[in-house]
């Protein structure tokens, strides 16, 4: 899994075995935030640093989708 | 018009296996004139300008390229995902550093059966220890692990020993594909084709492995398109997400789309952003425009985009026809019948009734069940 960014579209991109994930400027930003160490809540709160209206649960629905396909994986710590 | 994501580079025909139910076309020999190392730079130059961002390498089998580690080193260094789609025939542990130190992202490795004697004899080749070692040496490097599976009649019944062999040698996915009826395929439908019964007990077995393997491994299961309700979306809808160089340099829009006749589209002598934009071949079958009905009015439309073009050629004669596998389309029926025959079968079906992919073209079907599809059909290279 690569997140990368796009030249041609102009935008990051999620890269994997399943196919190629379009992302907007907030998802690239929740992307780049998953290191496998963070929890849902210290991503939250980091990108309250950068944005003002940061849902809860818009970031915890987007990060269980990726989850759910494969796209993520829950770290260990 | 939407950029295409990904496409798959048949890099070669040639492939040391001969699997009944490979995918490439019936007359290989015509493909010999193989893309240089050179012209595929080009290519893939050409393919991430125009938007590509995931490479699969396939063929035949890629490994008999000699340029293979050239070819993932450039794609690379253009920024493109690339994914190794393998048999997995010469990987040496050298061969597979060389290609890890290249950048290739990921291996999909091809197995046929869980137990050696049979996937040997599906493969017609002695493949199956090399297999083993070479996920082995996929795990040793550290790429992710995919294994795909073909499932067809001879090995649905084992579907959960191919569990425990994927999860034994610790795969990240398996893809489980029930086998699509193209090129070889097609020749051997009606001794591939599982009865209803068989895929009923092994949509259990995954429903039952997905539950105890979860966030383990994934398992990808696609179904029979004869057996559903709906036909697949075919490569997520026709010049629209993908493209397919073939080992000559034409560009189709699937892999299987060189039955159709369309005028031919080759990197030889366009470029790629030309066939994909303004092409003939792939403009098409582009968008809704081309349906007939009952697509056209559809609310399924732009779901299954009429499923696949090569499918309703191969079962119709005519590509601008609605999938025959549609339960809606004029022509179900031939799929019907089809699936009549083979669940009503009262004799085995073995292995040896299968017609292997070989070179020359193949020898003519041991059965003449392989013969019975509805008039109008004409499989290619018949």
């Amino acid at each position: 899994m690569r997140l990368d960014w796009d030249p041609v579209r102009q935008r990051h991109v999620l890269l994997g075995p399943e196919g190629v994930l379009l992302l907007n400027r907030t998802g690239a930003a929740i992307v780049d935030l998953c290191d496998g160490r963070q929890t849902t809540a210290e991503i939250v709160e980091r990108l309250r640093g950068t944005y003002d209206h940061v849902d809860v649960d818009q970031v915890r629905g987007f990060l269980t989708r990726l989850i759910a396909r494969g796209w993520l994986e829950v770290g260990d710590e | 018009m939407n950029r295409p994501l990904g496409m798959l580079a048949e890099l070669t025909y040639a492939c040391p296996l001969h699997c009944p139910y490979c995918s490439n076309p019936l007359n290989l020999a015509d493909y010999r004139e193989e893309l240089s190392t050179a012209d595929w730079r080009r290519v893939l130059t050409e393919a991430r300008a125009l938007g590509v961002l995931q490479l699969h390498l396939s063929g035949g089998e890629p490994l008999q390229r000699r340029d293979l580690v050239e070819i993932v080193a450039c794609a690379h260094h253009l920024g493109l995902y690339t994914n190794l789609i393998t048999s997995a025939v010469g990987l040496s542990p050298s061969r597979a550093r060389q290609l890890k130190d290249a950048g290739l992202d990921h291996v999909q490795i091809s197995f046929q059966a869980d137990d050696q004697a049979l996937a040997d004899g599906i493969a017609g080749a002695r493949a199956h220890q090399r297999k083993l070692a070479a996920a082995r040496l996929v795990r040793e490097l550290g790429w992710p692990l995919t294994l795909n599976v073909v499932l067809h009649r001879h090995n649905l019944d084992r579907l959960d020993r191919v569990l425990d062999l994927a999860e034994r040698l610790e795969a990240d996915r398996i893809e489980l594909a029930n086998t699509q009826y193209y090129g070889w395929a097609l020749r051997n439908r009606g001794a591939l084709l599982p009865t209803r019964e068989q895929l009923d007990r092994a949509e259990e077995i995954v429903r039952a492995a997905r539950r105890r393997l979860k966030g383990r491994m994934e398992i990808v299961y696609v179904l029979p398109d004869y057996y559903g309700p709906y036909p697949k979306p075919c490569m997520g809808g026709w010049g629209r997400q993908q493209l397919t160089v073939a080992p000559n340099g034409d560009v189709l829009p699937c892999p299987a789309a060189h039955v159709l006749g369309l005028p031919r589209a080759s990197v030889r002598e366009r470029s790629l952003a030309w066939i994909w934009q303004d092409s003939p071949a792939f403009q098409r079958f582009r968008g809704t425009g081309w349906m007939p009905e009952p697509c056209r009015s559809c609310p399924r439309r732009e779901i299954d985009f009429g499923g696949c073009r090569c499918q309703a050629f191969q079962l119709t004669g005519d590509a601008a026809r609605t999938d025959p596998v549609c339960h809606l389309s004029p022509d179900h029926w031939r799929v019907a019948q089809v699936l009549r025959a083979v669940n009503r079968e009262a004799e085995p079906v073995t292995l040896a009734s299968l017609v292997p992919r070989t070179r020359a073209g193949g020898r003519p079907p041991a059965r003449s069940a392989d013969l019975s599809e509805p008039a109008g059909s004409h499989p290619p290279g018949r």
